[in-house]
């Protein structure tokens, strides 16, 4: 549904450095990689919204010269963005023509937001306005939808029912979607595939599993989360408190996440994270071995 | 994130589109004020150091920063306590007195001399004679310039935390303590400033000089024209204006250092007054500010209907009476004739402002940008007396003569009106989030379409409102359009000055009657404009 090819973009620098990158119908897919990193230089490529090299497919369609609003592609911004002079309703259907209630109803109804066309977009919640934004989004079926960072401005503990509804959603319609993310848990949650994305080219394209399992480079295997010792990727259930152990470790900090502590230290400049029966304080002194 | 790529069309766009202002500016500012620096320096320097040497010179400088001074220490005096009340409690009416000190500021010059005539003039309501002498010119500016004090305060005060406060409180400050040692130092710099502007818009006033001073109250302004229009000495008035000038941008040198700016979001640090003593402060202060405000535009309506003593419609009889004349002025013309003026300036200081505000939203700032907005803000500072005189040089007599044309008037007001339209709508532009069009687009609606449905509306207010400062500014501009007004056919704060000036006592009432109808005016507008909240984009 989606074919890059060679993709660049420079503002005063290059920013993107030839990205290739195919999404099939219905699929899924994550960049994932730091702020700055050009992940959101790239949808704005793909939506047309700013100047770019290479070859942008859309459904087979080379979208050189094509202007935004002719190129059938749905973006999801990082702010909600709603337009604050019309209402729900107003929004959803703002990309409708003709006008359709109809539509934007069962737009309302599939993000959960039933009977909130009238409300003021000003009345509606953080997580609400993004479930809005996402109908506005969806409304004129676009072929494909991107998503830029469309969970960052919220907090945790809304993000992470969000994430799940809204994945739900694309699902449920068969979306194809290309979505940036610096959130690894929201990536893994999300996408089929993950794209790595660092300095403006992608390192790794693959699913979570092959991410987490087989990282291309140390760089990839930092960013899913696993621990980097002497060159070698360790996922924190392979690395353990031993007496005898070849690594001395300062702890740094822990959390208790599902049963388990989980501890972070620094070993030789690097930062591992462990998993331990026990809490251990930061600035303890414990020595670590690899099984 | 860039935000501004959909709507940077690179800096060629930018140059074209800031072209327009600047050229517009050199025309009709750069070229008029080099025509007075030719004509005061034609008779050599001889001729500019005979003015410069003349103790008439130096008295008239000396009075005109006499009474500035003294007319910024009286507004502050009133506007500080009534800004600290606005700002810091609520009680009733209190969204409606935010409106009203905004009327005075606006109020034509012109018809605020006339309100004070009829308080304190020789005939006043009040019984005491002020015309003539230097107080009834303090009374009269500190009315018309208590809102610059009252708003740039006031806004001041919204962006302070009041845990600020809260905090010295807690560190065992006194309610006194806390305020003179935290709330104050970090508001002074805005009382600086607005002072500083206070101080320039008094040193350059010329209507209320003109027509409350009786003919013996000489500041530069009233001085330049004067030597123009009475005494026919063009050599002398350019003289004048050159020493007017001087002493403005030294003036503006200051205020641009003392320049705060208001950094923070403004959250409503009002409450409810506490004890009998705070209530009857607040009440106090509330009832006092609304009354200086309404008490002089009341008058003027009240006057306009006194005939002799005798309550009479005589003077709205001859206002509203097409080709009746009285004093060989016609009113009801010079109402057609202000509203044609008004409307044409205001539509071209729109185009013109609105380009230039674009150029500068569109654009990082640079130092160029910067200069250029600086620029753009000179015909604010600079007397209206001196843009007058120098259009009339310029292009009010041959080779150029536009004067008959009726143009010339209209070009000196959008040039008035300018500065306040680049001023209102430039932040506004600036923070107009371009992504809500990126947003249509990927909805699939042209650029077209995202400008009618998205980008008008959202900023439909501020233009009204750019719309309505123009509006005002350029109905009420006197001392450029006295200059420039043909004497068959006046605006009507020109035409309100020249009956207030002959006898009669239809002549007079006329001429509040004429009054009365451009305050209200004005004060649909401006009051409208405060309806639209953009109101609060501060203006200077």
């Amino acid at each position: 549904m989606l074919r890059l090819q060679a993709v660049t973009a420079s503002y005063d620098q290059p920013v993107l450095r030839g990205i290739d990158l195919n999404v099939a119908r219905g699929e899924i897919v994550c960049i994932l990689g730091p702020s700055g990193g050009g992940k959101s230089t790239l949808l704005r490529a793909v939506a047309g919204l700013v100047p770019h090299g290479g070859l942008i497919e859309v459904a087979g369609e080379a979208m050189v010269g094509v202007p935004p609003h002719r190129r059938g592609v749905g973006m999801m911004f990082q702010d909600d963005l709603l337009f604050p002079h019309l209402d729900v309703a107003g929004n959803v259907g703002f990309g409708l023509r003709p006008a359709d209630p109809a539509r934007v109803a069962q737009m309302l109804d599939l993000v959960g937001l039933s009977g909130f066309g009238p409300r003021g977009v000003d009345t509606l919640s953080g997580g609400q306005a993004q479930r809005v934004a996402l109908a506005r989004a969806l409304a004129p079926q676009p072929r494909l939808l991107l998503l830029d960072e469309p969970f960052g401005a919220l907090d945790v503990v809304l993000k992470a029912g969000l994430v799940l509804d809204v994945q739900r959603v694309l699902r449920e319609l068969g979306m194809t979607v290309l979505a940036v993310t610096h959130d690894r848990q929201e990536a893994f949650t999300l996408a089929d595939r993950v794209a790595v994305l660092r300095d403006g080219t992608l390192v790794q394209v693959g699913t979570p599993d092959e991410l987490w399992n087989e990282p291309a480079d140390m760089y990839v295997a930092r960013l899913v989360g696993l621990s980097v010792l002497e060159g070698r990727a360790y996922r924190p259930e392979q690395i353990r408190m031993s007496a005898g152990g070849p690594w001395s470790a300062r702890v740094t900090g822990r959390t208790f996440r599902d049963g388990h502590h989980l501890v972070s230290a620094r070993v030789a400049g690097e930062t591992v994270v462990f998993v331990c029966d026990r809490a251990l304080e930061p600035g303890t002194e414990v020595r670590l071995a690899v099984t | 994130m860039d935000r501004r790529v959909v709507g940077d069309h690179g800096s060629v766009g930018r140059t074209a589109v800031l072209a327009v202002p600047v050229v517009f500016l050199l025309v009709l500012f750069v070229v008029p004020v080099a025509a007075v620096v030719r004509v005061g320096l034609s008779e050599g320097p001889a001729g500019m150091l005979g003015v410069l040497v003349d103790a008439r010179t130096w008295g008239v400088l000396g009075f005109t920063l006499l009474q500035a001074a003294l007319s910024t220490v009286a507004t502050l005096i009133v506007a500080i306590p009534a800004a600290v009340v606005i700002a810091g409690y609520r009680f009733p009416g209190r969204g409606l007195l935010r409106a009203l000190v905004l009327v005075p500021f606006v109020m034509p010059t012109v018809v605020v001399a006339a309100a004070f005539l009829a308080l304190i003039g020789p005939t006043g309501l009040l019984g005491v004679d002020l015309s003539g002498s230097i107080w009834g010119l303090v009374l009269a500016h500190m009315f018309l310039n208590l809102a610059v004090v009252i708003r740039v305060l006031g806004a001041a005060l919204a962006t302070l935390d009041p845990d600020l406060e809260n905090a010295a409180r807690l560190l065992g400050a006194s309610r006194w303590q806390a305020w003179r040692r935290v709330t104050w130092p970090l508001v002074a710099p805005s009382v600086r400033a607005a002072s500083a502007i206070v101080f320039l818009f008094c040193f350059t006033s010329f209507g209320v000089v003109q027509v409350l001073g009786d003919g013996q109250l000489r500041t530069l302004e009233v001085q330049i024209y004067r030597s123009t229009a009475y005494l026919l000495d063009l050599p002398a008035a350019a003289a004048l204006a050159l020493l007017q000038l001087i002493a403005v941008v030294a003036m503006l040198v200051v205020v641009g250092r003392g320049r705060s700016v208001v950094a923070g979001s403004a959250v409503d640090i009002s409450r409810r007054p506490r004890g009998w003593r705070e209530i009857s402060l607040v009440a106090g202060v509330v009832v006092g500010t609304a009354l200086l405000v309404v008490t002089p535009l009341l008058v003027i309506a009240g006057r306009s209907l006194l005939v002799g003593g005798q309550w009479s419609t005589a003077g709205w009889q001859v206002l509203f009476s097409p080709g009746e004349t009285t004093n060989a002025v016609d009113p009801w013309a010079a109402v057609l004739a202000s509203l044609r003026t008004s409307i044409l300036a205001t539509v071209l200081a729109m185009l013109v402002g609105g380009a230039a505000a674009i150029g500068l939203a569109m654009g990082r700032r640079g130092t160029w940008l910067r200069s250029v907005d600086a620029m753009l803000l000179l015909p604010l500072g600079t007397s209206a007396v001196t843009v007058g005189l120098g259009m009339l040089l310029a292009f009010g007599r041959p080779p150029i003569d536009l004067r008959n044309t009726g143009l010339l008037i209209v070009l000196a007001q959008a040039l008035v009106a300018m500065p306040f339209v680049v001023r209102v709508l430039t932040p506004g532009f600036e923070s107009f989030d371009r992504r809500y069009l990126e947003v249509a687009a990927v909805l699939g609606r042209t650029p077209r379409h995202a400008l009618r449905t998205v980008a008008a509306p959202l900023l439909l207010p501020l233009i009204t409102v750019a719309v309505g400062f123009a509006f005002a500014v350029t109905l009420g501009e006197f001392g450029a359009t006295v200059f420039l007004a043909t004497p068959a056919d006046p605006t009507l704060p020109v035409a309100i000055s020249r009956l207030l000036a002959r006898p009669g006592e239809v002549t007079v009432a006329a001429a509040y009657a004429a009054s009365t109808m451009l305050m209200l005016i004005t004060a649909v507008v401006v009051v409208g404009i405060d309806r639209l909240r953009a109101g609060k984009a501060v203006v200077f």
